[in-house]
């Protein structure tokens, strides 16, 4: 299991778009990945979890990797966060 | 009866007249019934989601036809909605172990899920309710039309609410329709030829649906609670005033038809130019812009077919509040307004404050000549906390359109190197935050005798120049504007005047920049031909002179 925090820059938070790109980017990176923020945990691969958690500007998560293809993984989803969040 | 007169909120400019049209909330009643053959109703569910998903794929592509590839994501969303796993879950969950029909199981789900969204503290997030109460109808009105068959199940009585909206599809009279709410879905779907305005009690000004209405181009309003009474009763909606007017008197009603009639006429005239290419008869293309002050200016923009903003004086957002507004009020109105004009091009003017202009809330000091004073850039460079705040909403806007940047009150060239240096600033803590933008143009108004006498030092640092006659003409013939005493020695056409303009745009051209004009003068059509010769590159006038310029432009030699 790997885990990472990244503080959100979006403007808006992980709002509808970037949420579905998440999603996506977490089904197809091989892994199972949890996103935590202020004591809630959704499963990434899950759209309204997702939202649900509520994510603004400026917020604090954690980020876990966990499964057989965890290193490339881990790669990927911090380069996502990175890029669109 | 007579007349009625309810306010609301502008969603979007424009007048509307007829008949009003109430889409009442009504009731799809959702049958609860035992079923028997458990996987015969989950294969049932999954076929309306697959059905769900290839209409919603026809709504994307409509929406992004119509309104613009941005906008129709939502649509997108949706579908991702529609597959989300534990909304799917949930509904196999209520068919499988409450033995239930896929009716009940949808909507309990939909139910409980847009209360998740519906409890959250953030306005963005709560908005997302309605996205799941569209997806859950869309899926229960596929599941009623597939279920034909009535066989003798167990039926209970229960009913569950849920909106079922008639869609404006039919062939008939145009309306103006009234909802509580409308989705975005419902919104994109409807035949827009036979529909005039919009009333709605819910929905913020920055509701998908409003966003929708703002490109499709309706008149808008919301936060009005439609009467059941009013159905079929002749209205008005006056989507500038923002306010709804039921049974109008026969002196209100011939106002608002020559109000409406006009619009018209302007619309006519745009769209005969529409398309047509600004450029003279000897070939060279101009741009033809428009100067706004407010977010709501851009129904006349759209309207008439402007190209581009030449100037959106930012200072409104600093004169409307009470307080200075916020880095995220700013990225707001800034993205959408580049996001409303799509790929063209739109000019930030910092904050021009000081002079006339003054604040409530922000003590510039008592002046003997405030037009000579501590004003525009001049705050901006002494106060940079106040700037760097402005500069960090312009940047993250930056993504959402073709933005650029405009410096008004220039007259040295240290205060573009102190400009630079903040705006570097800017950069690093962006950078640092992982907050991305785009690279924009850099420009500067030319409203000072000293920055045109200078001008071709100054267009070495810069991308274009934007005269702003106004002040030019106050400052190079040393008339105040405010004082109606000495109109007569406000002379725009002061030779002095003309020739600095040549001046500036000699020296533009010979540093290979646009250079414009944005000031009233812009829009003298007694000048327009005289510009021209003189090599002006774009003239940035009221969106309702925009008609006025483009003719003479097409008919210059």
């Amino acid at each position: 299991m790997k885990k990472f925090t990244y503080t959100i820059t979006d403007p808006v938070g992980i709002h509808a778009r970037p949420a579905g790109m998440l999603v996506n980017a977490a089904k197809s990176c091989g892994a199972k990945v949890t996103v935590s923020c202020n004591g809630k945990t959704a499963d990434a691969s899950k759209l309204m979890a997702l939202m649900g958690l509520g994510i603004k500007n400026g917020m604090e998560v954690e980020v876990m990797v966990e499964g057989e293809n965890e290193d490339k993984a881990f790669i990927e989803i911090k380069d996502f966060f990175q890029n669109n969040l | 009866m007579g007349m009625k007169t309810y306010a609301g909120k502008t969603v979007f400019g424009g007048i509307a007249i007829g008949k009003i049209r109430i889409e009442g909330k009504g009731k799809t009643i959702v049958k609860r019934c035992r079923i028997e053959n458990v996987e015969e109703e989950i294969k049932r569910y999954h076929d309306a989601m697959k059905k769900a998903s290839d209409q919603l794929k026809k709504i994307h592509e409509k929406a992004v036809s119509e309104v613009g590839e941005v906008n129709a994501q939502i649509f997108e969303v949706h579908m991702m909605m529609i597959e989300d796993d534990d909304y799917v879950e949930s509904v196999e969950n209520i068919i499988r172990t409450q033995n239930m029909n896929a009716e009940y199981a949808v909507a309990s789900t939909g139910d409980n899920f847009a209360k998740l969204f519906s409890g959250m503290e953030d306005e963005y997030f709560r908005a997302r309710a309605d996205d799941i109460r569209d997806i859950s109808d869309r899926l229960l009105k596929i599941l009623a039309d597939s279920n034909e068959k009535d066989s003798g199940e167990t039926m209970v009585e229960e009913e569950k609410s849920s909106d079922n909206t008639t869609l404006l599809t039919e062939k008939q009279e145009p309306v103006i329709l009234a909802a509580q709410e409308l989705t975005p879905s419902e919104t994109v779907q409807m035949d827009k030829s036979i529909l005039l305005g919009f009333v709605t009690q819910y929905g913020s000004v920055n509701s998908h649906t409003a966003i929708l209405a703002r490109t499709m181009n309706i008149p808008a309003i919301t936060g009005i609670e439609p009467r059941p009474d009013w159905h079929g009763k002749m209205a008005v909606v006056d989507g500038f005033g923002g306010e709804l007017i039921i049974e109008p008197d026969e002196k209100t009603l011939l106002q608002y038809q020559e109000r409406l009639k006009q619009l018209k006429e302007e619309e006519e005239q745009a769209k005969k130019l529409i398309g047509l290419e600004n450029i003279t008869k000897s070939g060279k293309k101009i741009k033809v812009y428009a100067n706004i002050a407010n977010v709501s200016d851009l129904y006349s923009v759209l309207h008439n077919d402007v190209e581009g903003i030449g100037l959106f004086r930012s200072e409104f957002l600093y004169m409307e509040g009470s307080t200075l507004p916020d880095e995220e009020k700013q990225f707001a109105a800034y993205k959408q307004v580049a996001q409303t004009m799509g790929g063209k091009k739109v000019i930030i003017r910092t904050m021009d404050i000081g002079a006339d202009k003054k604040l409530s809330y922000l003590d510039l000091g008592e002046e003997e000549n405030p037009a000579m004073g501590y004003r525009a850039i001049r705050i901006s460079i002494k106060q940079p906390e106040l700037f760097k705040t402005q500069l960090r909403a312009i940047y993250r806007a930056s993504l959402y359109g073709n933005v650029s940047i405009m410096y008004p009150m220039i007259t040295s060239l240290w205060e573009l190197d102190k400009i630079m240096e903040i705006e570097k600033e800017v950069q690093d803590e962006l950078k640092e935050a992982g907050i991305e933008w785009k690279k924009m143009e850099r420009g500067i108004m030319i409203e000072t005798p000293a920055a045109a006498i200078i001008s071709d030092k100054l267009a070495e640092k810069v991308d274009f120049f934007s005269i702003g006659t106004n002040d030019l003409v106050q400052y190079t013939l040393a008339v105040d504007r405010q004082n109606g005493n000495i109109g007569d020695f406000y002379n725009p056409h002061h030779e002095a005047v003309l020739r600095l303009i040549q001046t500036v745009i000699r020296n533009g051209h010979a540093q290979g920049i646009w250079v414009g004009i944005c000031g009233e003068m812009a829009s003298d059509l007694e000048l327009t031909d005289l510009f021209l010769d003189m090599g002006i590159d774009e003239l940035s006038v009221a969106p309702v002179f925009n008609l006025a310029i483009r003719k003479k432009v097409r008919e210059h030699e």
